[in-house]
């Protein structure tokens, strides 16, 4: 009862600390698609750099969030953004390589091998079977993968709040800090309703996105 | 016209290198189709795909209507050639227009144009534009799937298509029903076309030409007659089956053997003259017996003639069968086999008894080149001999 008088009483704050954790996971995520899909599409051309390169994003997975917040401030330190936004985004968008990349690499490289023959024989170039084919047909796995690191991250970002950076784990952190199990809570359910909210929206996009001929398949993703 | 130089692909394995396609030589005319025939592991896969440069020959030359591939850009190349597959492969993300219409619009056609085109093309292969256009292949029949994946290739209308076991994956029942609208297609369309088979029938039904692969290599070329009546060596013989000269009765029509000189009764003839006609034609159980229309009208034996008085038209018995001149000769063999027949009477379009065909006439028919054949060896085989 205490804790839902004082989410109500912080309601305006909670909400501005909502948008705020959207936000930067947001972009953080963004970034990460815009760099993850197109490594995960070029690596499919050889099997060597795809096995090293999966291989150090998973390295990356594994570096826990409060260790890669601290290897970063001295380095960040030298452009003077040692705390905050910047080093946050930094850590999402590396955490997300991995579900991104490793997502995209698997549904361009089980694209049907007939499909690929039969773009490759009625003459389309290497672009086009990109663009007509293979991507259309890749989205379901892909949009996974970035739902994947979205949810995965906004757990992240909840951590990044210890180098000032905002969002909802400013409530998990002051509610350590302050012995205030209140605004400890409020935090915590906070962040596992907006990933579940999220993850749900997410979906509803990634139904969206899919080729609708292949609707039938996608559920099955 | 497609023609093949010397066309050869090494294949670089751990285990050494692999001649999957040695040295092929080999022409098919314009509006021809030639079917590569053999086991699997052959070569007619990989020879068929060194055409469009799925696989990449190792040596030799492709020429396609006189011209030489070589130079050609391998897009360029692959856009002027009609490509089916064995699993179809239509674009699931597509709708069966999009993926009709995908080769002329890689061409660069304008938009009333194949959207004009892939309601001809629908057309073509006896489906309802309206209905199917928008639809997904997902939503379509295996054997709709692949009609539609004869249209994309046949949609921006190239002078050649390569078919790789068009209709493998399709039921019998479906396969038998599509080589048939395809075939009658081609009768239209005229196109230089190279099928690959594994399946005999399949290869004599479509093609008119077989080429048959061993071991990499091109063991025989020519018509599906002559292949059955004259397989080149053991391997080809053993592939064709032992039952190769049945297989022929497919490729003959009764009109090329049947004898016009049929002796007939009419109804009002006695069974005495009917005796003594079946006598001086010498055959041996019966005559066929005609109305004022010279249309079967029934049969009057041997036995009821020589023992019994009175006139043809009390005592008959039904025709058992009648083949026309366009059947083949597998019908009327299963005709003869089915009603215990030596002869059958053969119809015209009209109905009109216009000749006979005897079991002897195409056992002889069907013996004549393999007869030849062994005329041709100067040292008789030993079976013969005997």
């Amino acid at each position: 009862m205490e804790i839902l008088l004082y989410a109500l009483d912080s309601a305006g704050l909670l909400l501005s600390r909502t948008l705020e954790h959207i936000a930067l996971v947001g972009v953080a995520v963004g970034i990460a698609t815009l760099t993850g899909v197109p490594i995960g599409i070029a690596i499919t051309k050889n099997e060597r750099l795809a096995q090293g390169v999966l291989y150090l994003a998973s390295i990356i997975v594994t570096i826990p969030s409060i260790a890669l917040f601290g290897i970063m401030i001295p380095v960040l330190s030298l452009i003077g953004h040692g705390i905050g936004y910047v080093p946050a985004v930094i850590a999402v968008l590396l955490y997300s390589q991995l579900p991104i990349i490793r997502n995209t690499y698997t549904a361009i490289n089980n694209v049907n091998p007939a499909l690929r023959e039969a773009a490759r024989g009625i003459g389309m170039s290497p672009n086009q079977r990109l663009r007509l084919v293979e991507i259309p047909l890749a989205i379901p796995v892909i949009m996974a993968g970035v739902r994947t690191a979205v949810v995965l991250n906004i757990g992240v970002m909840a951590i990044a709040a210890y180098i000032g950076a905002g969002g909802l784990g400013t409530f998990i952190s002051r509610g350590i800090s302050q012995s205030d199990p209140r605004q400890l809570i409020v935090g915590a359910i906070a962040v596992s309703v907006l990933a579940i909210i999220v993850d749900y929206s997410l979906l509803y996009v990634q139904k969206r996105l899919t080729p609708k001929g292949m609707s039938r398949q996608a559920a099955a993703t | 016209m497609i023609r093949l130089d010397s066309l050869t692909k090494v294949f670089d394995t751990p285990k050494g290198a692999v001649v999957a396609a040695d040295h092929i030589d080999m022409e098919v005319p314009e509006g021809e189709i030639c079917v590569l025939l053999g086991p699997s592991g052959c070569g007619k896969t990989t020879t068929l795909k060194m055409i469009n440069r799925i696989v990449k020959p190792t040596s030799g030359k492709v020429f396609i209507n006189g011209d030489d591939t070589t130079g050609l850009d391998t897009q360029t190349l692959r856009r002027n050639i009609g490509y089916v597959i064995q699993q179809i492969g239509l674009f699931p993300n597509m709708t069966i227009e999009e993926n009709i219409t995908i080769v002329p619009k890689l061409l660069g056609w304008d938009k009333a144009k194949y959207k004009a085109r892939a309601r001809e093309m629908m057309a073509m292969i006896a489906l309802e534009p309206d209905a199917f256009l928008k639809r997904f292949p997902s939503e379509l029949s295996g054997g709709q799937q692949q009609r539609i994946g004869v249209a994309r290739a046949l949609a921006a209308d190239p002078p050649v298509m390569l078919m790789d076991e068009p209709f493998g994956a399709i039921d019998p029942i479906n396969r038998a029903v599509i080589q048939d609208e395809f075939l009658k297609m081609q009768q239209a369309l005229n196109k230089t076309i190279m099928f690959v088979s594994h399946d005999i029938d399949e290869a004599i039904k479509m093609g008119d030409r077989v080429a048959v692969f061993r071991e990499g290599k091109l063991v025989q070329y020519s018509t599906p007659d002559d292949l059955l009546a004259a397989p080149k060596n053991a391997f080809v013989e053993s592939f064709l089956g032992e039952d190769r000269a049945l297989k022929r009765l497919n490729l003959v029509k009764v009109r090329e053997i049947v004898t016009d000189e049929i002796g007939t009764v009419t109804p009002s003839d006695t069974l005495e003259t009917a005796l003594a006609k079946i006598d001086n034609y010498g055959y041996q159980n019966a005559i066929l017996m005609v109305n004022d229309r010279k249309q079967p009208a029934g049969i009057v034996s041997r036995s009821v003639a020589r023992t019994t008085k009175g006139y043809c038209r009390d005592h008959f018995q039904t025709v058992p069968a009648v083949v026309g001149l366009d059947d083949d000769l597998r019908k009327a063999a299963s005709l003869m086999f089915a009603h215990d027949q030596t002869w059958l009477p053969c119809v015209n379009d009209e109905g009109t008894v216009c000749g006979q065909i005897t079991q002897r006439a195409m056992t002889s028919h069907l013996g004549a080149r393999y007869r030849a054949r062994q005329g041709d060896d100067r040292t008789p085989s030993p079976a013969i001999k005997e």
